[in-house]
C-alpha cells in the first residue's frame, strides 16, 4: 500500500493551509519555470513515460492525448479544458482537489497548457460545487498576484490565463463534447465525433479535455520523474489514484492509493470494513454507477486497477466504490440508477431519450416484482437496443448497470416476480397494479 | 430527460434590470471569453440574475423578462437563452422559497439514509412532495441527483452549502436553525474532518497536530 512519502495530494483532507503559502510549503510551484524550460516535447514524453492514464473514467493515456494537439499553430488558439463536472454517482474525488489542493491544479494547468501550445485554459466545474469553485478562484487570484500565471508566467516567457466556468446541474456536461457545447453557451448535448476536440474543439479550435485529477497530478510527476510514478502500481496501471468508498462501510472516505491493491484491503483499511463484516458484503460498484457491479466472490480477490476490473467485466471508472451489504434491495439500488439516467439523458438521441424512460419504468416494476419472468429478457433486449446506438456513452452507461444486475442477480429478480404473483393470485396481467385489476374484476 | 417548468401565471414581474452589483460581476464574467464568443456568458449571467432576484425579492429564480435581458446583453436570440435556462436544473424557472433544500437521493446517499433526510425535511417544513414550497414561503424542497460528495452521504444542499453525514434528527435541527435565521457551518454534521474517515485519519497522520488554516 501507498506510503505517505509517495502521496501526491498531501492536503487531501484540508488538514493544512490550502492557500498559496501552504501549497508552497508542500512543494507546489517549486521550479515550475525549469519544468517549462524543458520544452514541449520533453514534457509530453515524460508524461507518456509515466504511464498516467486518464483519471476521469476512460483511462486513455494522458501523454498520448496531449500529443494529439497540432504541433504548429495554424492561427487558431489552442485550449486546455479541464473537466471538473464531477457528477458520476459515487464519485467525490475531484472535489477534494478543488477545495484542498487547488494550487496543484493551477500549476499543472500551466504546464499542460504550455505543453499543448495553449495560452488559455478553462475549467468547467459542476454548478453545485460553488464553495469549491470559490477556493479555486482564490488560488487563481493568488497565482496571478504572485506572477505565477498571467503574462510571462513564472518568468518563463509564456503567457497563460486560467478561467473558471461553472456548470448548472447537468450530468451530461461531463461528456467532453457536451461540456464544450455548454462552455459555448448552449444546451449540453454531445457532438458527433469526428471531428475530435484536438482538431476542432472549443470555439472550433484545437482543444484537449482532461479530468481534474489527470491534470493535477502532472506537476508532481514532472517534478519527481516518470520513473517514480510508473514505479507505483502495476504495469499498464501505473501510479496513484484518488479513490473513495461510499455506502455500507464503517468509515466512508476519500483517499489516495496505489493502483493494483486488492479491493478488499482498500475497503478494510480505508473504509473500516463492510458494515457487519466482510461476510455481510453483497456487491460493490467499483467506479461510479456507469460500471457494472461485482458480486462478493469477485470482490474477495479482484485488484483495483483498470485491467484487473476490466477482466472481470467491469471497470475502474472513477475509482470511487459504492459498497452494498446484504440488507440492500439490489433491484431498487439499480432502479435508482435507471431513474438517474432517465433524468440526465439530454434528449438528443431517440434510443437514449426513450430507452432510459422504458428501462426506468420496467425497473420500477421489477422492484415490486410486478412483471413477467420473460420481461427480464425483454429488459435485457431493451438495454442492447440502447447500448451503442447513441452519440455519447450515456446510453451505454444507462444500459450497463441493468445488464450487470441481470447477469449477477437474475435469481433475485425471478424470486421477486414469483413472490408478487403468489401474493396477488397469479394473475397474468401483472403490468397493471394488482389493486386496479382486483377493482376491475 | 427533464425540463424545467414554467412559472405560474401572475408570478412574472413586468421588468428586470441588472443592479450595480450584478453589473460589476458581469464585467468580470465577460472578460473571460473572446469578445466574439459572448454566448459563453449565458450560464454565468443566468446565475447573476438568479442571485440578484434572491437579493431583491428573497426568491432566487429567473423570470422570462430577465432571460430577455440576458439575450439582449449577449446578442443571442431569446429562444437560445430560454432553452439553456430550462435545460439546466440549477436554474429555477419559477419562484422558490428563501431556502432551497436540495436532497440528494441517488444510490450512495440512499444507501446511507437519504429517505430519512427527505422525511425530516417534509416533517420540519410541512412540505408534502418534492417541488413544493412551504406555506410560510421559507423553504422549497427539491430532489437532486448525485451531488458528488458521496463519502459524506447523505447530503442536503441548502442554497450553495453542503450539509453532510446527516440523519433525520440532525436534518430537523438544521432546518429549525434556518427558521431561527441562523446559518450553521456547512460540512459534516458529525465529528469528522471533511472526507477523512470518521474517528480520525488513517493516512497523512504525521501532521495530525496541525489545525486547518487558510480562508474559507
Amino acid at each position: 500500500m501507498l506510503q505517505d512519502k509517495d502521496r501526491i495530494f498531501t492536503n487531501l483532507y484540508g488538514q493544512n493551509d490550502w492557500t498559496l503559502a501552504g501549497a508552497r510549503a508542500r512543494g507546489d510551484w517549486d521550479g515550475t519555470a525549469e519544468i517549462l524550460a524543458r520544452g514541449r516535447d520533453a514534457i509530453i514524453n515524460e508524461m507518456k513515460a509515466s504511464g498516467l492514464r486518464g483519471r476521469g473514467g476512460a483511462g486513455f493515456p494522458t501523454g498520448v492525448k496531449w500529443s494529439f494537439m497540432p504541433r504548429k499553430n495554424d492561427g487558431r488558439p489552442h485550449y486546455l479544458v479541464i473537466n471538473g463536472d464531477e457528477s458520476e454517482p459515487g464519485t467525490c474525488k475531484d472535489r477534494e482537489i478543488l477545495r484542498h489542493d487547488p494550487h496543484k491544479l493551477v500549476e499543472s494547468a500551466l504546464i499542460a497548457s504550455f505543453a499543448m501550445g495553449a495560452h488559455a485554459a478553462y475549467i468547467y466545474i459542476r454548478g453545485e460545487f460553488h464553495n469549491e469553485a470559490m477556493h479555486l478562484q482564490h488560488a487563481i487570484d493568488e497565482a496571478y498576484a504572485a506572477g505565477l500565471i498571467g503574462r510571462n508566467a513564472c518568468g518563463s516567457g509564456w503567457d497563460f490565463d486560467f478561467y473558471i466556468h461553472r456548470g448548472a446541474g447537468a450530468y451530461i456536461c461531463g461528456e467532453e463534447t457536451a461540456l464544450l457545447e455548454s462552455l459555448e453557451g448552449k444546451k449540453g448535448q454531445p457532438r458527433m465525433k469526428p471531428p475530435f476536440p484536438a482538431a476542432m474543439g472549443l470555439y472550433g479550435c484545437p482543444t484537449t479535455v482532461n479530468n481534474v485529477e489527470s491534470i493535477a497530478v502532472s506537476a508532481t510527476i514532472l517534478r519527481r520523474g516518470a520513473a517514480w510514478f510508473s514505479g507505483l502500481g502495476r504495469p499498464n496501471n501505473a501510479g496513484t489514484k484518488l479513490m473513495a468508498i461510499s455506502g455500507h462501510v464503517n468509515t466512508p472516505c476519500v483517499f489516495e492509493e496505489e493502483l493494483g491493491v486488492p479491493m478488499k484491503d482498500l475497503i478494510e483499511k480505508h473504509g473500516g470494513g463492510v458494515r457487519g463484516g466482510w461476510d455481510n458484503l453483497l456487491a460493490v460498484i467499483p467506479g461510479g454507477c456507469s460500471v457494472p457491479m461485482l458480486p462478493r466472490d469477485v470482490c474477495d480477490t479482484v485488484l483495483m486497477d483498470y485491467d484487473s476490473l476490466r477482466a472481470e467485466g467491469s471497470g475502474l471508472g472513477t475509482g470511487c466504490m459504492i459498497v452494498m451489504d446484504k440488507s440492500t434491495d439490489i433491484i431498487a439500488a439499480i432502479a435508482r440508477f435507471s431513474k438517474f439516467f432517465k433524468h440526465e439523458s439530454c434528449g438528443q438521441c431517440t434510443p437514449c431519450r426513450e430507452g432510459t424512460g422504458w428501462m426506468m419504468r420496467i425497473m420500477e416494476r421489477m422492484v415490486e416484482g410486478r412483471a413477467e419472468i420473460e420481461e427480464i429478457d425483454m429488459l435485457e433486449q431493451v438495454t442492447r437496443q440502447v447500448e451503442g446506438h447513441t452519440i455519447c456513452a450515456l446510453g451505454d452507461a444507462a444500459a450497463w448497470p441493468i445488464q450487470g444486475l441481470i447477469r449477477r442477480f437474475r435469481p433475485v429478480m425471478e424470486e421477486r416476480i414469483h413472490a408478487y404473483k403468489a401474493a396477488h393470485g397469479g394473475t397474468r396481467s401483472v403490468q397493471v397494479p394488482a389493486g386496479l385489476v382486483e377493482a376491475a374484476e | 430527460m427533464s425540463v424545467q417548468p414554467n412559472a405560474p401565471e401572475g408570478a412574472e414581474p413586468t421588468q428586470f434590470a441588472f443592479d450595480a452589483e450584478s453589473e460589476q460581476q458581469i464585467a468580470t464574467i465577460l472578460a473571460k471569453y473572446p469578445p466574439e464568443r459572448k454566448a459563453s456568458g449565458v450560464l454565468p449571467l443566468l446565475y447573476v440574475v438568479q442571485k440578484q432576484m434572491g437579493r431583491q425579492t428573497g426568491s432566487a429564480w429567473i423570470p422570462r423578462v430577465a432571460m430577455d435581458v440576458v439575450a439582449e446583453r449577449l446578442e443571442m436570440a431569446p429562444i437560445r437563452v430560454y432553452e439553456v435556462a430550462t435545460f439546466y436544473l440549477m436554474f429555477n424557472t419559477k419562484p422558490i422559497g428563501r431556502y432551497h433544500l436540495q436532497v440528494c437521493t441517488t444510490t450512495s446517499c440512499w444507501l446511507r439514509g437519504s429517505d430519512d433526510v427527505t422525511a425530516a425535511c417534509k416533517a420540519a417544513t410541512g412540505i408534502r412532495a418534492f417541488g413544493e414550497t412551504s406555506s410560510d414561503g421559507l423553504f422549497t424542497l427539491t430532489e437532486v441527483e448525485c451531488l458528488g460528495a458521496c463519502a459524506n452521504a447523505p447530503i442536503l444542499q441548502v442554497d450553495d452549502d453542503y450539509y453532510e453525514d446527516l440523519d433525520g434528527p440532525r436534518t430537523i435541527e438544521l432546518i429549525e436553525a434556518l427558521k431561527r435565521g441562523e446559518r450553521p457551518t456547512p460540512g459534516p454534521t458529525i465529528d469528522r474532518l471533511n472526507s477523512a474517515p470518521a474517528g480520525g485519519r488513517k493516512v497523512l497522520v504525521e501532521d495530525a497536530a496541525q489545525k486547518p488554516q487558510g480562508q474559507g
